[in-house]
C-alpha cells in the first residue's frame, strides 16, 4: 500500500521533472534562436555597410557604385518576411532584398579582370577583403541560425510539446533563406581572382 | 551637327526608352544630322548602322526588379573610345540616373551634355542614398529634358534644378501603311482596341458593355482586341455568350502587328477613363488614319482637337459610346473625313517636330559650352 503511494508520487515527480525539463529545453532553444538571429542581423548589417563603403569609395565606376548603393538601400528598407523587420517600411521582404545585394555584389565582382582593374588603388585590397569576409560571415551566421531554427521547430513539433503546449506563446521561428554566395554557380571558383 | 546619344538599356529588348531613342535618332538623321548611338546589345544582334554596340548587358537586381544594364570598367573604356572617336558637338544621355552607359558617359565626358529623363520615380529615398554617387556625373549636364510633367516633377523634387518638357513623338511614318490582318475588317464592320485588358483605366469594360448593344443591333460587327492580360479568359466571360465568337483576342502583339491591327478595323476605340497624359495609342491610331471614337478626357480632347479629328463620347458611358460608334459605322463619308482630319492633326506630334524641339536644346547648350571630349583621367570619382 505504502509502496504503491510512493511509486505513484515518484512517478508523478518524475513526469513533472521530465516535462519541466522539456519545457526548459524548448525555452532555451528559443533563446538560442534569438541570439542566432541577432548575430545574423549583425552580419547582414555589417555586409551592407561594407558594401556601401565600397560603393562610395571611388574605386569602382559610377554605374557599379550606383548598383551597389541602391541594393544596400534596398536592404535597409527591407521589411516584413524572413526574420522580420529591422525597422523597414518597405514592400520588399528582407530575404529578397538581401539576395539582391548578393547578386549586385556578384555582378560587380564577376566582371572579367575585375581585380586587375582596381589593382594598386589605395585601400582597394583591404576593402575587397572586408567585403568578402563580411559576405562569408553572413553565410556562416545564416547556417547557424537555420540550424537552431530547425532544432527548435523539431522540438516544438514533438507530440508531448504540442499536447502540453510547452512552447507557450512563443511563435515558431522561421528559416531565413537567401542567396548568399559570392561564387558564381557555373564556375565554382571565387570571383574576380 | 554631330550628335552622340547613349542608351542605358539593351537595344534588343523592347522598351519605351529604346524606342524613343530610335525614333529620335532617325528623325535627326532625316534632318541631315550625323548621329551615333551607343547601346548595350548582344553581340549577335543586328544593329542599325548608326548604333554602336557596347557589349552584352548584364541582368542585375535594381530597384526591386531585374534590369539588364551595362556597367563596369570595360563599359567605361568602350564609352570613352566612342566619345573620343565621335568628335561630337553634343552628347545626349538618356536616363543618366540609371546605373548604365549614360551615367558612365557623363562621368568620362566633358563639354556639351544634354540629358533626357524618362521616368517618374515615386520612391524618393532611393535617390537620397544614391544621389551622392551620381552627383559628379549629373552636375556636368548642361541642358535637361523631361518627357513628361511627371518626370519633370521627379527631377525637380529629388535632384533639383529644372528641365524643359518635350513629350514623346509619334513615328507617324511607321503607321501610315500596313496590310490588314487576313479576313479583316470584314463586311459587317469591325471595332478595334489596343491596351492592357485588365487595367480598368484603359476602359475595356466600357467598350465591352457598349458591344453588348452594338453586337445585337449589327449581326456582322466584330471586335478586335490586342493587348496583354493576366487572364484573357476573364475578358470573354464578360461578353454575353451569343456574342462571344465575334470578340477576337490577339494577346500581346509585336510593333508590326500593332500597325496591322490599326489597319484592320473600321473604327478604333479609346475608352480610357483617365490616367492618360497624352494617349500615345490614340495618336498612333490617328497616324494610321483609322476613324477614332474616344472618351472625353482631357488628353484625348487635346490630341483630337476637341472632336474635330475623332468622335468624343462621355467618359465611362457605354450607351453614349455605342451611339457614337454606331453613327460612325453607318456613315462612310464621316469616317473618311475624320480619317483625313486625324492624319492632319497628328502631324503636330510627329517625331520630326519633336526632333526640332530637341535640336533647339542642343543649339542652346552648344552656345554655352565646349565640344564634347573625354576628361583626362576618366574622372576620379567622389
Amino acid at each position: 500500500m505504502i509502496t504503491d503511494i510512493v511509486i505513484v508520487i515518484a512517478a508523478a515527480l518524475f513526469i513533472g521533472v521530465y516535462v519541466s525539463w522539456r519545457a526548459g529545453r524548448i525555452d532555451r532553444l528559443h533563446a538560442r534562436v534569438d541570439m542566432a538571429q541577432a548575430a545574423l542581423d549583425a552580419t547582414l548589417l555589417r555586409r551592407s555597410s561594407v558594401a556601401l563603403e565600397l560603393a562610395t569609395s571611388g574605386l569602382l565606376d559610377p554605374a557599379t557604385s550606383l548598383l551597389l548603393a541602391s541594393a544596400v538601400h534596398g536592404t535597409r528598407q527591407g521589411g516584413a518576411g524572413g526574420m522580420g523587420p529591422p525597422g523597414g517600411d518597405s514592400d520588399r521582404p528582407r530575404d529578397l532584398a538581401e539576395s539582391d545585394l548578393t547578386r549586385a555584389l556578384r555582378a560587380a565582382f564577376s566582371q572579367p579582370d575585375f581585380r586587375a582593374s582596381i589593382d594598386g588603388k589605395e585601400g582597394a585590397d583591404e576593402l575587397l577583403a572586408e567585403v568578402e569576409a563580411a559576405a562569408h560571415q553572413v553565410f556562416l551566421a545564416r547556417k547557424f541560425y537555420n540550424d537552431v531554427v530547425a532544432a527548435t521547430r523539431e522540438a516544438r513539433h514533438r507530440p508531448l510539446a504540442r499536447v502540453l503546449r510547452l512552447s507557450g506563446r512563443a511563435r515558431a521561428p522561421e528559416f531565413f533563406e537567401m542567396d548568399d554566395s559570392l561564387v558564381a554557380e557555373n564556375t565554382g571558383a571565387p570571383l574576380g581572382r | 551637327m554631330k550628335i552622340g546619344i547613349t542608351c542605358p538599356y539593351s537595344w534588343d529588348v523592347p522598351g519605351g526608352v529604346q524606342q524613343h531613342i530610335r525614333d529620335l535618332a532617325e528623325a535627326l538623321i532625316d534632318e541631315g544630322h550625323d548621329v551615333s548611338v551607343i547601346s548595350p546589345a548582344d553581340d549577335d544582334t543586328p544593329l542599325p548602322p548608326y548604333v554602336t554596340g557596347a557589349g552584352r548587358a548584364v541582368p542585375v537586381p535594381y530597384n526591386g526588379s531585374v534590369a539588364r544594364l551595362s556597367f563596369g570598367f570595360l563599359s567605361v573604356s568602350r564609352v570613352r573610345r566612342w566619345i573620343k572617336d565621335g568628335n561630337f558637338d553634343v552628347l545626349h544621355v538618356h536616363e543618366p540616373e540609371i546605373p548604365s552607359l549614360s551615367l558612365l558617359a557623363c562621368w568620362v565626358a566633358s563639354g556639351s551634355i544634354v540629358a533626357t529623363f524618362h521616368t517618374a520615380i515615386p520612391r524618393s529615398r532611393v535617390l537620397l542614398v544614391t544621389y551622392p554617387v551620381v552627383r559628379t556625373g549629373l552636375e556636368k549636364i548642361n541642358g535637361r529634358i523631361a518627357v513628361s510633367e511627371a518626370a519633370r516633377t521627379t527631377l525637380v523634387e529629388h535632384i533639383g534644378g529644372d528641365a524643359v518638357v518635350i513629350p514623346n513623338g509619334v513615328a507617324t511614318r511607321r503607321y501610315r501603311k500596313a496590310e490588314p490582318l487576313p479576313g479583316w475588317p470584314g463586311s459587317g464592320g469591325a471595332i478595334g482596341f489596343l491596351g492592357r485588358l485588365d487595367e480598368p483605366r484603359k476602359g475595356l469594360q466600357v467598350l465591352l458593355k457598349a458591344f453588348e448593344v452594338l453586337g445585337q443591333e449589327r449581326p456582322g460587327l466584330r471586335l478586335l482586341i490586342a493587348g496583354p492580360a493576366a487572364d484573357p479568359g476573364d475578358v470573354l466571360d464578360r461578353v454575353p455568350a451569343a456574342l462571344r465568337d465575334r470578340v477576337v483576342l490577339l494577346g500581346q502583339v509585336s510593333e508590326e502587328d500593332k500597325v496591322r491591327v490599326l489597319h484592320s478595323v473600321d473604327v478604333f476605340c479609346s475608352p480610357n477613363t483617365g490616367g492618360e497624359s497624352f494617349g500615345i495609342v490614340t495618336a498612333e491610331a490617328m497616324a494610321a488614319g483609322v476613324p477614332i471614337v474616344a472618351s472625353d478626357i482631357e488628353a484625348f480632347r487635346r490630341v483630337l482637337r476637341g472632336g474635330e479629328a475623332g468622335e468624343l463620347f462621355t467618359t465611362g458611358d457605354a450607351g453614349d459610346l455605342a451611339r457614337a460608334a454606331g453613327r460612325l459605322l453607318d456613315d462612310l463619308a464621316r469616317r473618311a473625313a475624320l480619317s483625313a482630319a486625324a492624319r492632319l492633326a497628328v502631324a503636330d506630334y510627329d517625331w520630326s517636330v519633336v526632333a526640332r524641339s530637341v535640336l533647339s536644346v542642343y543649339e542652346t547648350v552648344v552656345l554655352g559650352s565646349t565640344q564634347v571630349a573625354v576628361t583626362a583621367s576618366g574622372g576620379e570619382f567622389g
